[in-house]
């Protein structure tokens, strides 16, 4: 919204060379484009065709992640950033757009707040009556305790069954959990079938977005990728087709697979269901066509009841993609006659986390992505720079909790701005909780080791008012005598990354208030 | 009125004409400015890395510097909120609470405090770009953010409408961020610089563009 | 059963201590809903990607089909006013439907907020038939359409239904570079026959 009254008309756009001219998406019946799904309201593509992938931060294996290289990498390619950063900024103001047109639109975030905070002061209480109904229902409940115990229990049930292909939906859970590595490795054939995760697969990458997983990459990337694994047409670089290329490959997967599996968005505990969302189907394709159906349920997705479940859903397409809901919205609470319907409800850590006070929050989180997008550092750095399942705000909240050595970094890249804590849909403070990861990291002593020195020189020289002057007079003095180039290196990060010094000006105001007021009035 | 001012270290260092400036707005409005010459630094730059042990002293020695004052006054949005919601590495005695409590921003303190209303002598005949500071605009409620559904208000421009021959101007993505975030610019140099960029891109394509119809 | 103990006492012994109440939900009113829903039904049918017909602009159900869809062979009709070319007698398992192009059911209800409609096992018969049918056809009361989802949520169906689902519009998606397409990996489209 603007603080302009009078500005109706939409402003120019950051990278006005990489929207396009013709809208290619889908249009209704009068030739109007159409914008849900995961769609823009407008072009937008990168123009040079052939500029590379730019990929994830680097393995440094339990290292902290280096989120500031793969950023710069991001950002060197130019075409792929300035797309990146326009559609999800373009999906930030439909956002707006979408949640601005409910006059409830605040009271919602605070009823789902308050719902969630309930919900998880009473978790114990809400699982067992979730797990009961289910129960009653003739489904079949696991829990596990950690995402190796949650890999084995999907696993024995196929190896039980004799089941060697399994399709599923996107779930963020189970790429927490390294559920298709896990796979892999014991001779599963595991397929993804929403598209932007099936994309990711088969070019061995994490997601780089919870809505989006391949939100990152360009046609062109997409094409080259079904390629190598699909054997398709890497010059054919048109949308619908690729889309179909898709289609028709993993169709014949889905009519002959064993077994499938979902996540779950919300968990009713009064009935037992699990709701899912997508825009695909691919979850009712996924848990409707073999006889197995699991679902993989985080334990913070326990909602009380269906009248709250309207506020979640009322929130979570606006907040996410600026439409009133998904294509699909699907409520299992039992298996259809002559088939099996098994939860495998998983802690891996969250139990820990709700003991956290400052981080417990973040448990209610319903995974709508808004944060992404309205992040300026996520847009300009890709999500696969966190190198994390989760990243983007929430990721820097959530990681820590996951492996804190190997997320010790991610907090560091914020600039704390705060709009991501705005965007929240169940008002998470995550910036908050940012600056507060940073206190943890410091206080275990995380911080790498130039930063907490400077750290200790600052706090020592500015808690002395005699040595700080002396130290600004030097400095300076320093600032007006050496040449450019002496400054202009390498271990000035302030100039070789595209700033110049600023000007030193000749007088500190502390010097002009001593010349011209010419008091030395200490404080009272 | 007595305020006591509070200069920012990069203001005191690098931009000393907006804090005579600040001064010199403050006297102009009837408030009798005092400057603590042993003030240094809120402690922002060591909070916003986590170590709030090592800004615990400069904190101490703020809270000494501007106990007694009714009001403490300073220009810069981020320090203001720093002092109000994150000083909290030294014991919370009534002393340091008075102060936290009584320590705004320019801007805030002109509109809500003095509650002024006109500047006769005020004259700028130029389009101008508002550029919101996020710990100003998020943290201390200066103006509306654009993620929230809510009237829209903002103290600044509210304040600047009443400058002669002022226009407005609004660039696209408005409350953005544009990257400086402190330390942030300083350790991670390539975002901070890409948003910088970017922000100021936004500015000079609305301004150039002129005034939205 | 000592991983479910083992959560469970973790989950008590750090749950956050204060007062988190539950919240009484308010009944938010839906604009355009007021009188006649079919309008803010239609509209935001389509605006998903959905078409929207009346019965009275047509013979009949059929017909509309063999217009509008005419490479259509295998019409599968789970209501009673579209014959259907798949004798459900021959339906053993899920994948029966695979190569079924055009779908009929009946919709429980509509929800004019969204433009959505919602199926059971009971109006889909084997549930698949919405998923890998290449178009569906969807016959909805126009007396059935409550105002929005909070509306739609007291249903009884939600507690006795094994699966409920609701579709707004046909399969999309956007995954590459935000084009949107319609036929994911589901129908390619989706039209409501109003009736009633």
């Amino acid at each position: 919204m603007s603080l302009d009254p009078t500005i109706t008309q939409p402003a120019p756009v950051l990278h006005p060379e990489v929207i396009g001219d013709r809208f290619e998406g889908a249009k209704d019946a009068e030739g109007r484009p159409l914008v849900h799904a995961e769609g823009t309201s407008k072009p937008i593509r990168a123009r040079t065709p052939h500029e590379p992938q730019p990929r994830g931060a680097r393995d440094r294996g339990n290292r902290p992640v280096d989120q500031i290289e793969a950023a710069e990498r991001f950002i060197a390619a130019t075409e792929h950033e300035k797309a990146h950063d326009e559609r999800l900024w373009d999906m930030r103001l439909r956002r707006d757009k979408a949640a601005h047109a409910l006059p409830e639109w605040e009271d919602m975030r605070a009823l789902a707040s308050q719902i969630k905070e309930h919900a998880l002061a009473n978790l114990d209480t809400y699982l067992g009556q979730f797990e009961a109904a289910a129960k009653a229902n003739g489904v079949v409940v696991h829990w596990a305790a950690d995402a190796a115990e949650h890999n084995r229990i999907v696993h024995q049930l196929l190896k039980d069954r004799g089941a060697k292909s399994l399709i599923k939906s996107k779930s963020m859970l189970t790429d927490e959990c390294g559920f298709r590595a896990y796979m892999a490795g014991v001779g599963i054939e595991v397929i993804e079938t929403d598209l932007g995760e099936r994309i990711q697969q088969l070019d061995h990458e994490e997601p780089a977005h919870v809505i989006g997983p391949a939100i990152h990459k360009t046609r062109e990337d997409v094409a080259e990728v079904f390629a190598r694994t699909l054997g398709s047409d890497p010059t054919d670089t048109d949308i619908p087709h690729l889309a179909s290329v898709q289609r028709e490959a993993t169709r014949p997967l889905i009519l002959k697979a064993d077994a499938g599996m979902t996540g779950c968005n919300f968990a009713v505990a009064e009935t037992g269901t699990v709701v899912v969302c997508t825009n695909e189907g691919n979850a009712d394709l996924s848990a409707n066509t073999p006889p197995l159906h699991i679902a993989s349920i985080g334990i913070e997705k326990i909602i009380p009841r269906f009248e709250h479940l309207a506020v979640f859903l009322r929130l979570l397409a606006r907040n996410a993609i600026g439409t009133p809901m998904t294509q699909y919205t699907s409520h299992f609470r039992a298996p259809r006659a002559g088939a099996e319907l098994h939860y495998v409800i998983v802690d891996n850590g969250r139990s820990e986390r709700l003991g956290l006070k400052e981080f417990w929050t973040s448990l209610k989180c319903i995974r709508c992505g808004a944060c992404m997008n309205t992040c300026p550092v996520y847009r300009r750095s890709g999500g696969l720079s966190y190198g994390a399942t989760y990243s983007g705000p929430i990721g820097i909240i959530l990681d820590p909790t996951l492996n804190r050595r190997k997320y010790s970094s991610l907090p560091f890249s914020s600039t704390l701005n705060g709009s991501c804590t705005n965007v929240c849909p169940v008002k998470i403070n995550i910036h908050e909780q940012i600056f507060a990861w940073r206190k943890v990291m410091s206080e275990e002593h995380r911080l790498p080791f130039v930063k907490s020195e400077m750290m200790k020189v600052l706090g020592y020289v500015l808690a002395r008012p005699a040595l700080y002057r002396a130290a600004l007079g030097a400095a300076d003095e320093a600032l007006r005598l050496l040449p450019h180039f002496v400054l202009a290196n390498s271990l000035n990060t302030w100039t070789n990354k595209g700033r110049d010094m600023p000007e030193a000006p000749t007088q500190t105001f502390h010097g002009w208030w001593r010349e011209h007021r010419g008091q030395t009035r200490k404080s009272p | 009125m007595r305020v006591g001012l509070f200069i920012p270290c990069y203001m005191d260092a690098f931009e000393p004409e907006v804090g005579v400036a600040t001064l010199e707005l403050l006297e102009r409005l009837g408030c009798t400015v005092e400057y603590p010459v042993d003030q240094t630094c809120c402690g922002q730059p060591m909070t916003n890395t986590g170590c709030h042990q090592d800004a615990a002293a400069a904190e101490a020695l703020f809270v000494k510097n501007f106990s007694g004052y009714e009001f403490i006054v300073a220009p810069s949005g981020s320090c203001v909120h720093q002092v109000r919601v994150n000083m909290t590495a030294i014991e919370q005695t009534p002393e340091v609470r008075a102060v936290r409590e009584r320590t705004f921003e320019l801007t805030e303190f002109i509109h809500d405090i003095l509650k002024v209303s006109e500047f006769p002598w005020a004259r700028f005949p130029h389009k101008i770009g508002l550029h919101y500071n996020c710990n100003s605009l998020r943290g201390i409620n200066l103006a509306s953010p654009s993620e929230i559904k809510a009237v829209p208000f903002s103290k600044p421009r509210a304040l600047l409408e009443k400058v002669a021959g002022v226009e407005f101007v609004e660039p696209a993505r408005w409350d953005e961020c544009c990257g400086f975030g402190g330390t942030f610019s300083v350790f991670e140099p390539a975002v901070s610089v890409k948003m910088g960029q970017d922000k100021k891109f936004m500015h000079i394509a609305r301004i150039l563009n002129g005034a939205p119809a | 059963m000592s991983g479910r103990e083992d959560i469970l006492a973790r989950v008590h012994r750090n749950r956050p201590a204060g007062d988190y109440a539950l919240p009484l939900i308010p009944h938010f009113d839906i604009p355009g809903t007021e009188q006649g829903r079919l309008e803010t039904f239609s509209r935001a049918l389509e605006a998903m990607g959905g078409r929207f017909r009346r019965s009275s602009e047509m013979s009949s159900p059929l017909a509309w089909i063999r217009e509008n869809i005419p490479n259509a062979r295998i019409i599968c009709s789970a209501v009673p006013e579209v014959p259907s070319d798949r004798e459900w007698s021959a339906v053993r398992k899920p994948q029966d439907l695979a190569d079924v192009d055009v779908a009929v059911v009946r919709a429980v209800l509509g929800v004019a907020e969204s433009g959505s409609v919602l199926f059971t096992e009971a109006e889909l018969k084997v549930n698949t038939l919405a998923y890998l049918a290449q178009h569906l056809v969807v016959l909805l009361d126009e007396g059935a359409i409550v105002p929005g989802l909070q509306d739609a949520y007291t249903h009884p169906v939600f507690r006795s239904a094994r699966y409920a689902v609701f579709h707004t519009g046909p399969s999309a998606t956007a995954d590459i570079e935000g084009v949107l397409i319609h036929g994911a990996q589901g129908v390619r489209s989706l039209t409501v026959i109003a009736d009633g």
